[in-house]
């Protein structure tokens, strides 16, 4: 669904201008902006070494950038690592999915986060709350409508599917204001790529906008709320399935052509 | 964290190579003196076991006497040949005239032919090269005659008694010291191995925590055992207190081979009946004054020179001879 | 609605599925133990005797606490070669303060486990600052140990210990035998290292770590902190087993420990945790250490030469890391 009122009236949720980074003569970004508003699903495209990774890096606080600021929710604000970011409200699930494949589906999805034990046994001695864990990731899994029966299954179990949805679905469940997502369905086979992107449907019918990276065109075409075109470093062109066509969404990615007029 | 991992491998890098100068100052020291002294050098199999520490510290000791330079190297453990061999050449090339080794085994051989060939003398300690007459002389004690003297001292003090049974307690697999002293034994008790009266033969690790071990499961096996032959001191005393802990040290005869200050001491205390002693210091001296006698004077050795082996005991038995633990703690090592 | 997912193998129930895998490979070593107790029990009636297995608790008790570290260590994926002779100088550190410099007996102990605790803690900081590989590193500090123990023990063995640190070989009867107090201690350190394995935050992450540290890293687990850990406990356990050792033999001898490093990685290895991190488990240890004890006492009571028990340690070590990496194959 495309947002109903006019883009000026609302305020982006992540918001970022004019991000400078440079790694010795090579700029991966050179002056990029970015916005993401509230409910949308919001695709970034663009040729090998336009700036996307690092984009997302930047967004998601794996690098600091040069120059430019972040805004989140209006606020300017400094990530200098993963887990201020996460602290944001900002979870990322990675191409490599960050899952440890001999420990559990419970123990993945709050791995780092784990619940305690209430009293002086959980406060004290760390002991965690395995019951809770269980019963809270069943129902995180369950949210998103992935059939997965037990919970104490090892991640390695797991098809390369389902694997990808208890990595959605520990960025959902956590997730407060924004879902990062690197290449979501790379890996997958038809079949499964079509579940994963119905679990990116979830995550944003749960009201988290989501940015997600893909060179998939056809998926792309199929999800995204609106596209945000790179090239070169910086944001060259938003557009949405409506106002372009996938071949014209490709020129402007490889400067074939070049943008004129709103996206939305 | 770039600057932090670099300052910390800095800071390791100088620390290591201050305490590394450090403890080469001592041998470097020597090399200071007067014109063109005598240098010798000494390869032992280890610097960590006592016996080879002893050796060592007397060699020092004759090579300050003599004026000559002592320059000192030793494999990894007792089956670092490879490292022998390095400190060797090393000290060849440096101008030793004589080297003085104890062999680890026949990977020195080579090694030890060549040196030969650039006109050094080498002489084997303690133990015999692969073949003996690979080095131009061996001083060392005859370890089967040392195993053979607790033999006879075990036969003569458990005569006419009946139900014997014997363990033994040798070190690693291979150990060519090791298999010296065990067939001795046997040949001065009067038996060959499979004998009946031999109930536990048992890898006792020539240390101590190891032969407990070793003896609590041959007492398990057998807890009949009364006689017990150890390669070495330490060995004796793990097996002593095996046999304290079950309340059975009071009829058990240990006897052993060595001869260290520590060792006699248990001899003394009634801890081991009987104890071949060796003489590391005198292998040692007696290594250092042919190198120099070489150096000096063109003075070649050769053949095998037997450094001696005392039995000492307290409690005599006929047949044997032995000398009692005031002449044992008087000629002692360590 | 969604389409399902579709599921792996593993037919209606999933999760008692794995839950039997895993107990099946857990049982592993146990049934090995069992097989090789009762051939032992076959071949002489004094095996499976009270007395006899209280002898080899007491035996295994030095070693068993060493693995319960190097479990720690080997499920990061890494490991520590140098436990064994850190042992051996806290065994001298402890003994000669107690002895040659007759200070107070309780605090001989403190610093010697004290000295070994530092030797941890410098493994887990060359490990985590420098990020040196644990191999490299701990076979640099199982020299320094090494050296450190001869030098400072004038290789001379201390004897006439004070009664404090004799006191982990004292005994006390039960149910008929006799058992250690050092033996108790081994067991009760391993069920507490097994709690704080598979029931606490911490615990967990250590798993995590081993099993995939950018993973854990990147979930906020502060993956540095943890291998840090690791090391210093191992530390603090062989400063623990030193005094256990010294108990056993009533003396502090610096040719202690040479056999223990590669008796506890054995320990470890033949009791199923995985040298690749991030699975095993300490009880595991335990009936790993014990199977190496039953084979040495058992090779003994038959007689059998000396040097059948190498062969026979490395048929047992090749033979679990061959079960551990079959099973690996079979999961998904």
């Amino acid at each position: 669904m495309s947002a109903a009122q006019p883009a000026a009236a609302r305020t982006p949720v992540l918001e970022a201008r004019g991000l400078v980074k440079r790694y010795g003569v090579v700029t991966a970004l050179d002056g990029a902006d970015f916005d993401l508003y509230p409910g949308e699903i919001l695709a970034l495209i663009g040729d090998n070494g336009a700036g996307k990774s690092t984009l997302i890096k930047a967004l998601s606080g794996a690098i600091v950038p040069d120059r430019g600021e972040i805004l989140l929710n209006g606020t300017v604000v400094h990530f200098r690592n993963p887990l201020e970011a996460r602290r944001g409200g900002i979870e990322t699930v990675y191409q490599d999915l960050a899952l440890a494949p001999a420990l559990d589906i419970a123990e993945n999805l709050f791995l780092g986060r784990e619940l305690r034990r209430p009293g002086l046994v959980g406060l004290v001695l760390r002991v965690a709350d395995r019951p809770r864990m269980l019963s809270e990731a069943r129902a995180h899994i369950a949210d998103l409508k992935i059939n997965v029966r037990s919970m104490k299954q090892p991640v390695e179990t797991l098809s390369g599917g389902q694997r990808q949805g208890v990595a959605v679905a520990r960025a959902a469940a956590f997730a407060s204001r924004v879902v990062i997502m690197d290449e979501p369905t790379a890996a997958l086979g038809v079949r499964e790529s079509g579940m994963v992107l119905d679990l990116i449907r979830e995550v944003r019918a749960r009201g988290t906008p989501v940015v997600l990276i893909s060179h998939n065109m056809p998926q792309v075409f199929e999800i995204a709320d609106r596209l945000h075109v790179m090239r070169l470093g910086r944001r060259v062109a938003t557009i949405t399935p409506k106002s372009h066509t996938m071949t014209e969404a490709v020129a402007l990615m490889t400067g074939a052509t070049s943008f004129h007029g709103t996206g939305g | 964290m770039g600057t932090l991992r670099r300052a910390s491998v800095l800071s390791v890098g100088i620390v290591t190579a201050l305490v590394a100068a450090g403890c080469g100052e001592t041998t470097s020291n020597q090399a200071a003196a007067s014109p063109k002294p005598v240098i010798v050098g000494l390869v032992t199999k280890t610097d960590a076991n006592p016996f080879f520490v002893k050796m060592r510290q007397g060699a020092e000791r004759e090579a300050a006497a003599k004026g000559a330079v002592l320059m000192t190297g030793a494999g990894k453990d007792t089956a670092d040949a490879a490292g022998e061999v390095t400190a060797m050449e090393n000290m060849v090339s440096a101008g030793a005239k004589a080297i003085l080794i104890t062999p680890d085994s026949a990977g020195v051989t080579a090694a030890v032919r060549k040196a030969r060939s650039q006109g050094v003398l080498v002489i084997a300690l303690d133990s015999p090269t692969d073949p003996v007459d690979a080095a131009d002389a061996l001083f060392a004690t005859d370890n089967m005659v040392a195993g053979k003297l607790i033999g006879q001292y075990a036969k003569a003090a458990e005569a006419g008694k009946t139900g014997i049974k014997i363990a033994m307690f040798d070190e690693a697999p291979g150990s060519t010291v090791g298999k010296l002293r065990h067939n001795g034994f046997l040949a001065g008790y009067g038996i060959q191995d499979g004998d009946p009266q031999i109930v536990c033969v048992a890898n006792g690790g020539g240390n101590q925590p190891d032969s407990q071990t070793a003896m609590e499961n041959c007492l398990t096996k057998d807890s009949g055992i009364n006689v017990v032959y150890t390669i070495n001191e330490p060995s004796a005393f793990g097996v002593y207190t095996a046999l304290k802990n079950r309340g059975k040290q009071n009829g058990v005869l240990i006897v052993s081979v060595d001869g260290g200050c520590t060792g006699v001491g248990g001899v003394k205390d009634g801890r081991i009946a009987a104890t071949s002693q060796q003489y590391p210091l005198k292998m040692a001296s007696l290594g250092v004054d042919a190198g120099v006698d070489f150096a000096k004077n063109g003075k070649r050795v050769s053949g095998y020179t037997d450094t001696g082996v005392t039995l000492i005991s307290d409690k005599p038995v006929s047949g044997v001879d032995s000398k009692d633990t005031t002449f044992g703690l008087d000629n002692c090592w360590g | 609605m969604l389409a399902r997912l579709r599921q792996t193998g593993l037919g209606r129930d999933p999760g008692a599925a794995v839950a039997r895998a895993r107990v099946i490979s857990a049982l592993g070593p146990l049934v090995a133990l069992l097989l090789a107790s009762l051939f032992f029990t076959i071949r002489t009636d004094r095996f499976l005797t009270t007395e006899n297995w209280s002898l080899i608790t007491q035996q295994v008790a030095v070693v068993g606490i060493l693995a319960i570290g190097q479990t720690l260590i080997i499920l990061t994926a890494g490991i520590d070669l140098s436990v064994g002779a850190v042992m051996a100088y806290g065994t001298i550190v402890m003994t000669r303060l107690a002895v040659t410099y007759h200070l107070n007996p309780f605090l001989a102990i403190a610093l010697g486990i004290g000295a070994c605790l530092a030797f941890g803690v410098l493994n887990g900081v060359l490990v985590t600052a420098v990020r040196l590989p644990p191999f490299i590193v701990t076979l640099g500090t199982l020299n320094i140990a090494f050296a450190l123990t001869h030098i400072t023990s004038n290789e001379e063995t201390i004897a006439n210990l004070p009664d404090p640190l004799v006191f982990f070989g004292d005994t006390f009867r039960f149910a008929g035998t006799t058992i250690t107090y050092g033996a108790v201690l081994a067991v009760a350190l391993t069920v507490v290292t097994w709690f704080v394995l598979t029931r606490t935050i911490g615990g967990r992450h250590v798993y995590a770590t081993g099993n995939n540290p950018d993973a854990a890293r990147l979930a906020g687990v502060r993956t540095r902190r943890v291998l840090l850990s690791v090391y210093a406990i191992a530390g603090l356990l062989d400063g623990i087993a030193a005094l256990v050792l010294v108990g056993r033999t009533g003396v502090g001898d610096p040719q202690a420990g040479q056999s223990a490093n590669l008796d506890s990685i054995t320990a470890v290895v033949v009791g199923g945790t995985s040298l690749f991190g991030g699975r095993g488990s300490v009880l595991g240890t335990l009936v790993g250490t014990l199977i190496v004890g039953i084979f040495r006492n058992g090779l003994t009571l038959l007689g059998v030469a000396a040097i059948y028990q190498f062969l026979i340690t490395g048929v047992l070590v090749i033979l679990a890391v061959a079960v551990d990496q079959l099973s690996r194959r079979t999961r998904g």
